[in-house]
C-alpha cells in the first residue's frame, strides 16, 4: 500500500524502462512479467525474457543431468549469469541525450546525471526521473492545427474563438491566435530557493503545460486590454509579444516554476470575423486614395508640361514674329534706300519711270473704261451695272477660296 | 527438519510483511499524514518555509506502527484550479463574462484533511469562494479597471478574498489571475456593430480625403498651367511690340531720308498691290498724267491745253 503512489504523477518513470543499450537488451520487458512461451531457438534478433532464460538453462540442466552427471560447475555458472542480469538490470539506467537524469533516494532529490549509462541502487531505495531538458514545447492558443493523413502532411487550423476572441482597452474586439514556445530552465539554482531549475519544475507544480497555458491566456489578455485596437493592428505586434512574454515569465517565476518561456509568437491578429468586411473596406480605401491621387498627379503631371510646351510655343513664335518684322523692315527699308540713292541722282527722270511703270503694270491687269469727259462726252450717262460687277468678283473670290 | 524449515520461511514472510506495512516513502512533491484508525497522529514533509524563505524539504523513507496506522498522502505542489465562468455586473453596470484561475498549495495537510479531505472536494469549495470574492472584488470596479486599468490591483484583492477563507481549509493561494474578461454575447453584437460603422466612416473619410487630394492637385495644375501661358502671352505680346517697335523705328529712319519721294514711293507700291487684281474696273478719264502723250506728241499735258 505504502508504495501505491511512487509511480504516480508526470514524470514518473522507473529506472529499467525503454532501450537499455548494449548488454541489458533481453531485460527490456521486466523480469517477472514473462508469459508462458516456452523455449527455443530464438534468433539474434528475438529477446527472450528472464523466465525464458531461466527455463531454458533448466532444460540444459536436465539435459546435462540426463545425459550424465549433473555438472556442478554449471549450476554455479549459470546463477552467476542469472545474478549478473538481474544486477545490470537493478543497478543501472540510460539517459537519453535529450533528458536528464534526476535520482531520488527515498523520495528525495538525490543527485543529478547526464545523458548515458548511470548506476542507482534498486527500487525502492532510489527512482529516477527523466524529464526532457532540451526539448523545446509549443502551446497554440486560440487556435489548433491538426495534422491530417497517416503522414502527418496536411495541417488544418481549426480556430478556437472563446480562447481567441479579446477585449482591447478601447473596447473593441480583436481576434488574436498566438503561439507559445517554453522549455525547462537549465542553468544556476534559483537563490531564493536553492532549488535547480529542474527540481523547480519537477517538485513545484503540479500541471507545467495546463499552467502555462491558463497564464499565456491571461498574460494576453492582460497586455491586449492595455492596448488599443489599432496599433495591435499594425505596428505593435512585437511589443505585445514582448510583453506577453515578460508577464508569463514572471508569473512562472513567482509560482517556482522551473520553466523559461522561450517565445511568444503571434500568429493571426485580426479584426473579428463579423467586422472584418469593413476593416478590409478601410484597406481598399485607402488603396483608393492613393489612387485617386496618383491618377490626379498623372494629370497634373501631363497638363503644366503641355503648358510649359505650349507656352515655348507662344514665345517662339513671338519671336519669330519679331524677328520677321524686324527683318522685314529691314529690308524694305534697305529696298527703299537703294531706290531712294538712284533717285537721288536723277530724280525727275526716274520718278516719271517709276510713275509709267507702275502704272503699266497697273493698267495691264485691269479692266479698263476710258471716259473722255472734255470732248463733248456729256452725252455718256456713266452707268454702273453694280450686279453685273458683282459677279465675277463673286466667282473669282470664289474661284480663289 | 522440514517443518522447522516451513516455519522458518513463515516468519521470514511475517517479518517482511511487517517490515513492508511499516516503511511508507514521503517524495518531494507529497506531504502525508500519518493516521492511527483515522485519527491523524503525524505529519511528514508538511510544507514550510525556513528562515530564508526557503521551502524544507522532508521527504524520505519513515516508519509507522504497521497495520495500525495508515498514510493519506496530499500533494505538496502547486495545484491548477480552473473556475467556471462567471457573470459579474461591474460597477458602471457593464456586464462582464469573468473567467479566472486560480494556483493554490495544500499549505497544511492536517486541516485539509479535516476540513476537504480530497483535491476534488477542495477544488469545488475554492470555485465557490473564487466565484464570491470575484463579484464582490469587481462589482466594485468599473469596465475598464477590469480590462485595462486596474487589473493586476483587482486580481490581488480577489486572491487575498479567497485567501481570508481558504486558510481556514489548510489552503493558500498563490496567485490568481483573470483569463478572460469579456463582454456577454449581446453586448459583443453591439461591439461588433460599432466596429463596423467606425470603420465605415474611416473609410468614407479616407475616400473623401482622397477626392479633395485629387482635386487639389488637379487644381493646381490647371492654374499652374494657365499662368505659364498667360505668362507666354504676355511675353510674346512684349516682343511683338518691340517687333513692331523696332519697324517702325527702321522706316522712321529710312524715309525720312524724303518723305516726298518716300510718299511717292510707297503710293507706286500700294496702287500697284492694291490694283493689281484683274477684278478691278477702272473708270478713268485720259486727262491723268499717265495720259499725257495720248493723242497729242507734244506731250502738253492734257489740261493745260485748255
Amino acid at each position: 500500500m505504502p508504495w501505491n503512489n511512487q509511480n504516480g504523477g508526470g514524470g514518473w518513470k522507473s529506472g529499467g524502462g525503454g532501450g537499455n543499450g548494449g548488454g541489458g537488451g533481453p531485460w527490456g520487458q521486466g523480469p517477472w512479467g514473462g508469459g508462458g512461451q516456452s523455449g527455443g531457438g530464438g534468433g539474434g534478433g528475438q529477446q527472450p525474457d528472464l523466465e525464458e532464460i531461466l527455463k531454458r538453462s533448466q532444460d540444459r540442466m536436465k539435459q546435462a543431468m540426463g545425459s550424465g552427471s549433473p555438472g556442478p560447475v554449471v549450476l554455479f555458472l549459470a546463477a552467476i549469469a542469472a545474478v549478473a542480469v538481474l544486477g545490470w538490470y537493478l543497478f543501472t539506467f540510460t539517459v537519453k541525450p535529450d533528458e536528464l537524469g534526476v535520482v531520488m533516494r527515498f523520495g528525495q532529490f538525490e543527485r543529478q546525471v547526464g545523458p548515458g549509462l548511470n548506476f542507482k541502487y534498486p527500487y525502492p531505495v532510489e527512482q529516477v526521473l527523466l524529464p526532457k531538458v532540451t526539448r523545446e514545447n509549443s502551446i497554440q492558443i486560440g487556435m489548433r492545427s491538426l495534422t491530417g493523413g497517416r503522414a502527418g502532411t496536411s495541417v488544418s487550423v481549426r480556430d478556437i474563438p472563446e480562447e481567441s476572441l479579446m477585449l482591447t482597452g478601447d473596447e473593441n474586439i480583436i481576434d488574436v491566435d498566438f503561439v507559445v514556445f517554453w522549455r525547462i530552465n537549465v542553468g544556476t539554482p534559483d537563490e531564493a530557493t536553492g532549488q535547480t531549475a529542474v527540481e523547480q519544475f519537477l517538485f513545484n507544480i503540479q500541471n507545467p503545460e495546463s499552467t502555462v497555458k491558463v497564464v499565456a491566456e491571461s498574460a494576453m489578455r492582460e497586455v491586449v486590454g492595455q492596448s488599443d485596437l489599432q496599433p495591435i493592428l499594425t505596428a505593435d505586434r512585437q511589443k505585445v509579444e514582448q510583453q506577453v512574454r515578460e508577464v508569463m515569465q514572471k508569473t512562472l517565476d513567482s509560482y517556482g516554476s522551473g520553466i523559461r518561456i522561450t517565445q511568444v509568437q503571434l500568429q493571426k491578429v485580426d479584426p473579428p470575423g463579423k467586422v472584418i468586411g469593413a476593416f478590409r473596406d478601410v484597406q481598399a480605401a485607402r488603396a483608393d486614395q492613393s489612387r485617386i491621387k496618383n491618377e490626379a498627379q498623372a494629370y497634373a503631371n501631363r497638363v503644366v508640361p503641355e503648358a510649359r510646351g505650349d507656352a515655348e510655343r507662344i514665345l517662339q513664335r513671338a519671336e519669330a514674329y519679331k524677328e520677321q518684322t524686324v527683318q522685314e523692315a529691314t529690308g524694305q527699308a534697305a529696298r527703299f534706300e537703294k531706290v531712294f540713292e538712284e533717285y537721288a541722282k536723277a530724280p525727275e527722270v526716274t520718278r516719271k519711270r517709276m510713275f509709267l511703270e507702275t502704272m503699266e503694270r497697273v493698267f495691264s491687269g485691269t479692266d479698263k473704261v476710258i471716259l473722255d469727259s472734255s470732248g463733248g462726252g456729256q452725252g455718256v450717262v456713266p452707268y454702273l451695272p453694280l450686279n453685273e460687277l458683282q459677279k465675277p468678283r463673286a466667282n473669282t473670290s470664289a474661284g480663289v477660296q | 527438519m522440514r517443518t522447522f524449515g516451513i516455519i522458518l520461511l513463515g516468519l521470514l514472510g511475517a517479518a517482511a510483511l511487517v517490515v513492508y506495512s511499516a516503511a511508507y516513502i514521503v517524495t518531494q512533491t507529497e506531504q502525508a499524514i500519518v493516521l492511527r484508525f483515522g485519527a491523524p497522529q503525524d505529519v511528514k514533509n508538511e510544507y514550510k518555509l525556513d528562515a530564508e524563505g526557503k521551502i524544507v524539504n522532508g521527504a524520505g523513507l519513515y516508519f509507522k506502527v504497521p497495520f495500525i496506522e495508515t498514510v493519506d498522502y496530499f500533494d505538496k505542489r502547486i495545484l491548477d484550479l480552473d473556475t467556471s465562468p462567471q457573470e459579474v455586473i461591474a460597477s458602471d453596470q457593464k456586464r462582464l463574462v469573468v473567467d479566472a484561475f486560480a494556483r493554490y498549495r495544500i499549505t497544511d495537510p492536517l486541516e485539509f484533511y479535516k476540513t476537504v479531505r480530497s483535491e476534488v472536494i477542495a477544488r469545488q469549495r475554492l470555485n465557490d469562494l473564487m466565484g464570491a470574492a470575484i463579484r464582490a472584488a469587481l462589482g466594485g470596479a468599473t469596465f475598464q479597471d477590469v480590462v485595462r486599468d486596474r487589473r493586476d490591483e483587482l486580481m490581488i484583492q480577489i486572491r487575498d478574498r479567497v485567501n481570508g477563507e481558504a486558510t481556514k481549509l489548510g489552503i493558500n493561494v498563490v496567485d490568481v489571475r483573470i483569463k478572460r474578461a469579456d463582454l456577454p454575447e449581446e453586448n459583443s453584437e453591439a461591439i461588433f456593430g460599432r466596429m463596423t460603422t467606425e470603420r465605415q466612416q474611416e473609410a468614407a473619410e479616407i475616400r473623401a480625403r482622397g477626392n479633395e487630394a485629387a482635386n487639389r492637385i488637379r487644381a493646381t495644375a490647371d492654374r499652374e498651367a494657365t499662368v505659364i501661358k498667360a505668362e507666354a502671352t504676355k511675353t510674346s505680346e512684349l516682343l511683338r511690340g518691340e517687333g513692331d517697335a523696332e519697324r517702325n523705328k527702321i522706316f522712321a529712319d529710312a524715309f525720312n531720308k524724303d518723305p516726298d519721294f518716300f510718299a511717292f514711293y510707297r503710293s507706286m507700291q500700294a496702287y500697284e498691290k492694291g490694283l493689281a487684281s484683274s477684278d478691278t474696273r477702272l473708270v478713268i478719264s485720259p486727262n491723268s498724267q499717265f495720259f499725257q502723250y495720248f493723242g497729242n506728241a507734244n506731250g502738253k499735258p492734257a489740261n493745260a491745253g485748255q
